[in-house]
């Protein structure tokens, strides 16, 4: 189930004005997500380790959002060095490794790591509904925010949806198996998947509306950013100058 | 006898779903001034078609809905007819969306222009008057069936409505939240149009009973209420009925 279960917790993260977080965030994944150079990218996956430690999140929830990334990261690695062309190899048994491959495997498994943890220990940290507020009042298009806050309350829908479907096929016996019958049964199980969620989505629209829904949506705690909050805003805007300072850098790797 | 415009009005309303052969609703005229009303009807009768209609989520085909002396056209006259009528879904799912249960039950009132701080108080205040004093932060989607009933109740209730349209609301809870949701409604005192398959219930909770039959609303004669049988708690002994 999609929950916001990183969301729950009263660290000095979790306190602070989504507006802030969202801004140091953007900032310091943009940073990594620009640097070529392995050195910064490794210091910026230490940087927010250790900012997603003083978030302090369930271990076993992280560890399975690690492992999600990394089994992508897991596919590089086994193609990258052997595809890559060009600039020199290293010869490990039999295999001819592009050493540029390698650098090019390790530079992106650091990134997304490092915005993993970015991302866990400053977005995940407040709930959906905050960081759309949040995101309204920085500018963003409405139909923007909308976009984002409705399409997670309609994954949980369409989640269900076809969890509900799924579990009627499986009590009169379904077992999936390699056949045309197993195939069609998927098909139907999608298709009734979508058309249910539109309706449901549709009735959802229409609760909105019978209780004066008229396109504006109003959040109910608008916290005002306190002295806090515009230290850490300071402190990851400066950690993000420092790695782009540093990525600035002739550095050999 | 009554010189005030009754709240509600139907007149002549009627209504096919496209491709429908027969309409479904046949020339319906209704009205209600202050009276608590039951409708019962087979399945796939239109009782919830009838209350889309009123409150404008589908246009009916022929005939007028009149709120309050005012017949409702536009849009934005129904704007003012959904806050005056609060309207209960059958599936309580569809009704709450917001992840907090305070912040669904806060949606109705930021909507009609109370500040964050009054729409806090009224929400916190209806809680309490359901008995759901505690469940501010829980999380919508995981209620129990009977909790979201009760939540949404309060979602309609905190928009402070002169009169509730209730789709079967007693389906699913237990008989303590029934009997629950039963004292709610009677404190409530407030106009209200009851769907039910529960004549039970209805007879607890309303004074005029009407059943939808071939696109008709044919009004029962009192003493039909109670030509029924049935069960409830500690029912092998007398008992009185809320009419
Ligand atoms: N969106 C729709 N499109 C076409 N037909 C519909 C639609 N919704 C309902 N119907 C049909 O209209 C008829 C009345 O439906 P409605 O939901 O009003 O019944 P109901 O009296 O509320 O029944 P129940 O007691 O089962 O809730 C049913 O036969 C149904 O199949
Ligand atoms: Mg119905």
């Amino acid at each position: 189930m999609i929950d916001e279960s990183f969301s729950m917790g009263s660290t000095l993260f979790h306190k602070r004005d989504p507006k802030v977080k969202l801004i140091g965030a953007a900032a310091i994944s943009i940073v990594l997500a620009l640097c070529s150079s392995i050195v910064v990218a490794g210091i910026g996956v230490i940087v927010t380790a250790i900012l997603l430690f003083l978030s302090k999140p369930a271990p076993c929830l992280l560890f399975k959002r690690f492992l999600q990334v990394n089994v992508f990261n897991l596919f590089i690695w086994i193609t990258l060095p052997l595809t890559y062309g060009g600039g020199e190899t290293m010869q490990f048994s039999f295999l001819n490794l592009s050493l540029d491959g390698i650098r090019m495997a390790a530079l992106i498994s650091l990134k997304s790591n490092g915005i993993l943890f970015c991302f866990l220990a400053l977005l995940a940290t407040s709930s959906t509904a905050n960081l759309g507020h949040g995101m309204e009042k920085l500018g963003v298009p409405r139909k923007l925010t909308f976009l984002l806050l409705f399409s997670y309350r309609q994954l949980f829908v369409i989640h269900r949806e076809y969890q509900r479907l799924q579990r009627a096929a499986k009590l009169r016996g379904f077992t999936p198996k390699n056949s045309l019958h197993t195939y069609r049964t998927y098909s139907y199980l999608f298709g009734m998947t979508l058309v249910r969620s539109w309706n449901r989505g549709e009735r959802v629209h229409q609760a909105m509306i019978l209780r004066g829904f008229t396109g504006n949506l109003i959040p109910l705690d608008q916290p005002q950013p306190g002295k806090a909050d515009y230290f850490f805003l300071f402190t990851m805007l400066f950690i993000s100058l420092l790695l782009a300072g540093l990525s600035l850098m002739p550095l050999t790797l | 006898m009554n010189m005030n415009p009754p709240l509600l009005e139907l007149h002549n309303i009627s209504y096919s779903y496209p491709g429908q052969k027969n309409p479904l609703l046949k020339e319906i005229n209704f009205h209600v001034h202050k009276e608590q009303i039951g409708i019962i009807g087979p399945n796939g009768s239109g009782k919830t078609t009838l209350f889309q209609i009123i409150m404008g989520l589908l246009k009916a085909d022929d005939g007028q809905i009149v709120l309050q002396g005012t017949e409702i056209k536009t849009e934005k006259d129904f704007f003012m007819l959904r806050r005056k009528l609060g309207f209960l879904f059958q599936d309580s799912d569809d009704q709450l969306f917001s992840p907090t249960v305070l912040e669904d039950i806060a949606f109705g009132p930021l909507n009609h222009g109370a500040t964050p701080q009054e729409a806090r108080d009224i929400s916190i205040r209806t809680l309490e008057k359901l008995g759901l004093k505690g469940f501010e932060d829980r999380i919508t989607h995981r209620l129990s069936g009977g909790e979201k009933k009760l939540v949404a109740l309060a979602t309609i209730l905190s928009m402070e409505p002169e009169m509730l349209l209730l789709d079967e609301p007693s389906n699913n809870l237990d008989p303590a939240t029934r009997e629950r949701l039963i004292k709610i409604l009677r404190e409530q005192k407030l106009a209200h149009i009851i769907i039910s398959h529960d004549l039970d219930f209805l007879a607890s909770t309303c004074n005029q009973l009407y059943t939808m039959q071939d696109g008709q609303l044919i009004r029962c004669e009192e003493k039909q209420i109670h030509n029924h049988e049935h069960i409830h708690p500690y029912g092998n002994q007398p008992h009185l009925h809320g009419i």
